[in-house]
């Protein structure tokens, strides 16, 4: 099976790959930065103030949900307004971002019939997506 | 004659003006950390912004010994961070995929352009260490955390043996490719830029190294921590792919394996951006100085403070996990 390029020893599905992830990782990155810069600056209120993180950030997880109200699976989306929730969205985007490169991909695979790379990239893209529906439960 | 000492002096003068700063950083963290652990028992004593600040400045060295000595910045994060500062293991563990997988974002383009990693190699390997991440991240968040410290304590002492027994091999000999990486096209053909000339390569042992980077993949959502350290004999050693391929190819397996650990973390609430955002930012810009000083750091200096700060990072995480040190 041929795979490689005409002009070049990088396969067309491997750049494409590079360049949506280059945006998806640039992109996530600044709005980590910028959401983060909302929050410590107050810009966007926080639900937990900062002052009070240093008594919250010494609990479990689980602990922490139950003293604090915070939301678990995707419900911090409807707080998205308030500062340390606002910074999540960049972490979700970064977590969120190799899905679309695999999407990119799959016609490529697709047009060359090699199947077996487009059930792979389906089956990434599955447990990706099943990590992030929030449907998988664990705790202390 | 001359000219040749005196250009080797300035080298030399050079080499430890730059490991002396190496040397003066290290130690600053270390100062940094042993503050934050008297601070313990009264964490609040400290304001919020001084703690997400030491946690910047901290994550920073880190970032920059973390690229000359070859390990992902994850793996020094966890026992460092949970070692020394107030927050809980959970939201350490999850700061820690955090940093591990912004840095993999941010090297994977380039690595995928250059031809150092390979998609047909990474893929099949990083669908099974992804499943298996959300088993070791489900895991990690459900049994008692000084269980999990223990565990990391002995994990990080076997990574130390690991760093100072294991051998590499720049251009592994494979006489033949397997029958799995014969199906699924795991070849390819990279620029070693050192030699300039383009290298064929092949791996073989494919079903071995499937079911390695499954405990892999379970080991880095357990711990939060990215797998390099792991990824890397396994592709080189194990599977016979060129050095700087595995290298590279394990960076890009860690978007995918990091990611899909990463989403149960968020989930449960065990990623704060108080603490995972500095983390991030820091590391990085930390990883961009240690790329600059690639060439003027001796990489067995770096090499040896890494497995001392291992070292006692994981001393320090299992007498935790134990209550010997709290």
């Amino acid at each position: 099976m041929n795979t490689q390029n005409t002009d070049s020893h990088i396969s067309v599905e491997q750049r494409r790959y590079a360049t949506w992830l280059s945006w998806g990782a640039r992109s996530g990155l600044m709005i980590l930065a910028v959401t983060f810069l909302a929050y410590v600056f107050g810009w966007l209120p926080a639900r937990i103030p900062l002052e009070q993180m240093p008594s919250v950030w010494n609990l479990s997880s689980h602990e922490y949900l139950q003293q604090t109200g915070a939301p678990t699976g995707w419900h911090w989306l409807s707080l998205v307004n308030q500062g340390d929730f606002a910074g999540l969205v960049g972490i979700a985007w970064l977590s969120g971002c190799s899905l679309l490169c695999l999407l990119a991909v799959m016609p490529i695979y697709a047009r060359r019939k090699d199947w077996v790379f487009v059930a792979l990239c389906i089956i990434a893209l599955l447990v990706q997506l099943l990590a992030a529906s929030g449907i998988l439960t664990a705790g202390h | 004659m001359l000219n040749e000492v005196v250009s080797r002096l300035q080298n030399t003068g050079t080499l430890l003006r730059a490991n002396a700063l190496l040397l003066l950083l290290v130690l600053s963290l270390f100062t940094a950390g042993a503050y934050a652990a008297e601070s313990l028992p009264d964490g609040s004593s400290m304001p919020w912004w001084g703690w997400a600040l030491a946690l910047f400045i901290t994550c920073f060295f880190l970032g920059i010994v973390a690229v000359p000595s070859g390990v992902g910045g994850g793996v020094l994060f966890v026992p460092i961070v949970g070692g020394f500062f107030p927050f809980h293991l959970d939201f350490v563990r999850g700061a820690g995929l955090l940093v591990a997988l912004a840095s993999a974002l941010a090297a994977g383009p380039s690595l995928l352009r250059g031809g150092l990693a390979n998609l047909r190699l990474a893929l099949p390997l990083a669908v099974l260490a992804s499943a298996s991440a959300i088993a070791g991240a489900m895991i990690g968040l459900a049994i008692p955390a000084n269980l999990v410290q223990i565990a990391l304590g002995i994990t990080i002492l076997g990574i130390v043996v690991l760093m100072a027994m294991a051998k590499k091999s720049e251009f592994p000999e494979v006489a033949a490719p397997d029958r799995l990486s014969s199906a699924l096209s795991m070849n390819g053909i990279f620029h070693d830029a050192a030699r300039n000339q383009k290298i064929n390569w092949q791996v073989h042992r494919t079903p071995l190294g499937l079911a390695l980077f499954v405990g892999i993949g379970f080991l880095a959502g357990l711990f939060g921590m990215g797998a390099g350290w792991a990824n890397v004999p396994v592709l080189n050693l194990l599977m016979g792919a060129p050095l700087k391929v595995s290298a590279g190819t394990s960076s890009f397996i860690l978007t995918l394996v990091d990611s899909s650990a990463a989403w149960i973390y968020l989930n449960k609430g065990a990623v704060l951006a108080i603490i995972a955002v500095p983390s991030v930012i820091g590391m990085m810009l930390g990883a961009f100085i240690g790329a600059r000083l690639l060439h003027v750091l001796k990489a067995s200096v770096v090499r040896r403070l890494v497995i001392s700060l291992l070292l006692f990072a994981g001393l320090r995480a299992l007498l935790k996990g134990l209550g010997i040190w709290p």
